[in-house]
């Protein structure tokens, strides 16, 4: 074990972790404001990334598929919120069952849409290049898949934290129902909410698209990850999603590097450990 | 100002107002008495709209209003402080404040709510749930006054609250009311629901049993001791 190997595998998790906080901060925000536990978010990643590489092809342009994956998800997670899931406010085994309906059928549709092959989004010439760093080698991708999450995150803390906007969120998840008995409109506060959380997710996926690749099955092989961060970090804690997202990036980077075998291991031990000391995640509230 | 008749609120199969009636008037400030568990908080979250009644009319100023979203009751006037406070733990008492303006324009701004607890000022920067008791109860009121209600629903302000500050929120109801502010109140305190009311109802089994100004019923004997446990 070289030092070269740690800092490689350090920044190896960090790209996957930043990918993983794409994916995984919407899921908590939706979690937090309206108590959906919503197992088509894996869904929204897969989708993002079919929307974004049927837009390269097109256009050739990445930043093209960014958008339109972006803004043709969170359609998606409109519809779905306002014409079902609203429907079923507060029964939650009522949402569950209807969000894994709609990722089974979101599964079939993309099988139909764009077959059972696996692609790669291609990427633009200036992101495929490799950072030299004495013999040390970084593939410009994962910075700059860093440097978009760095982004998200700080706009996300900018407009939680420092908005009025914000504080209506914040508020909604503290109490939603003295939220309502303060003037505040929470149902379209949910549904902005609900959409930022899908673009969020389909972002990441055009994003891993260039690197994880874009086939079937991808929906619900990182579905697991995001409720792992999501509950490690805290239900509905943006600080909780950035930490979960490096520590899950990182343990299941280092997992599969030093213990193949283990992997899954290394992923959910700690996973445990941290339920078993504190229930409501490191930065949750009860 | 506020007129409800017939209400009947269930909780799931639980019939927890029974046909009520009653009315408030402009300027006026009726109380509500009753032992625990007899409807008065349900006879709150019926009115604001957290558990519409099944049966019977809200009219809030001169509209039928039975059954409107809270957030639409905020907009038409009405304001709440809930039962327990429920002051919004994340937030800072500025934002606690921030988050309930409304856009229309009228007398109580965040200078004038703070003109009035100047204690809120003092810790603005501070999250609510560092707050004293105390001074979570004067951001509940302060937060309902940010909409510029012509309503108030005022659910047990000064429970759990030591005597000195019972006082405090006894002038503070005092005050509002010669604002013009309506208030409809709903407390356990005696002395000082009798102080401030123009009139008053006793509500026992989700029913009003009992009607009358404050001074008739300092001196009914009888109603204290059946409906209040007043010896």
């Amino acid at each position: 074990m070289t030092a070269e190997f740690w800092i490689i595998q350090t920044f190896n998790g960090l790209s996957y972790g930043a990918l993983l906080f794409l994916l995984a901060s919407g899921l908590s925000l939706i979690f937090g404001v309206m108590r959906i536990v919503n197992l088509a978010h894996g869904s929204y990643f897969m989708l993002g990334g079919y929307v974004g590489l049927s837009v390269v092809w097109r256009t050739g342009s990445f930043t093209a598929a960014l958008v339109a994956g972006a803004v043709a998800i969170a359609l998606i997670g409109i519809g779905m919120e306002r014409l079902f899931l609203r429907r079923l406010s507060g029964q939650t085994l009522g949402q569950v069952l209807m969000t894994i309906g709609f990722a089974l059928m979101f599964q079939d549709l993309a099988l139909l849409i764009w077959g059972g092959d696996p692609y790669t989004i291609p990427l633009p010439a200036a992101l495929q290049g490799i950072v030299t760093a004495g013999a040390l080698r970084f593939p410009t991708y994962r910075i700059f898949i860093i440097v978009v999450a760095t982004l998200v995150g700080a706009a996300l803390w900018i407009v939680l934290d420092r908005t009025r906007v914000g504080a209506m969120i914040r508020a909604a998840v503290d109490d939603r129902e003295m939220a309502q008995g303060v003037g505040i409109h929470v149902p379209v506060v949910s549904l902005g909410v609900f959409a930022l959380g899908a673009a969020l997710a389909a972002l990441g996926g055009v994003i891993g698209g260039g690197f994880l690749g874009v086939y079937p099955g991808a929906d619900f092989e990182v579905l697991p990850y995001a409720f792992v961060v999501v509950i490690v970090g805290g239900l509905g804690s943006l600080p909780g999603a950035m930490v979960g997202s490096l520590l899950v990036g990182l343990l299941d980077n280092f997992g599969k590097a030093l213990f193949p075998e283990l992997s899954y291991f290394t992923l959910f031990a700690p996973m445990a450990l941290i339920l078993a000391l504190r229930p409501t995640g490191l930065f949750g509230r009860a | 100002m506020l007129e409800l008749s017939d209400l009947h609120t269930y909780y799931g199969e639980s019939h927890v107002l029974q046909g009520l009636t009653l009315s408030v008037r402009p300027g006026e400030i009726v109380t509500i008495l009753g032992r625990n568990g007899m409807g008065k908080t349900t006879l709150m979250r019926s009115i604001i709209g957290f558990t519409p009644p099944r049966r019977g009319r809200v009219c809030f100023k001169g509209d039928d209003v039975t059954r409107w979203p809270p957030f639409r009751m905020v907009e038409h006037g009405m304001a709440l402080v809930p039962q327990g406070r429920r002051v919004f733990a994340s937030l800072t008492v500025r934002e606690n404040l921030e988050v309930a303006r409304q856009s229309r324009t009228g007398q109580w701004t965040l200078p004038r709510v703070l003109e009035l607890f100047p204690r809120l000022g003092d810790r603005a920067t501070n999250r609510a749930n560092k707050l004293s008791g105390g001074e979570q109860q004067m951001l509940a009121i302060g937060r309902a006054l940010m909409s510029d209600p012509d309503l108030l629903l005022m659910d047990e302000p000064t429970e759990g609250l030591a005597p000195l500050l019972v006082r405090e929120v006894g002038r503070v109801i005092a005050g509002l009311k010669r604002e013009g502010l309506s208030i409809l109140l709903v407390e356990q305190n005696l002395p000082l629901a009798l102080s401030v009311a123009d009139r008053v109802h006793i509500l026992s089994r989700g029913q009003i049993v009992h009607s009358s100004g404050p001074a008739e019923l300092m001196a009914n004997e009888t109603v204290k001791a059946r409906y209040l446990g007043v010896a």
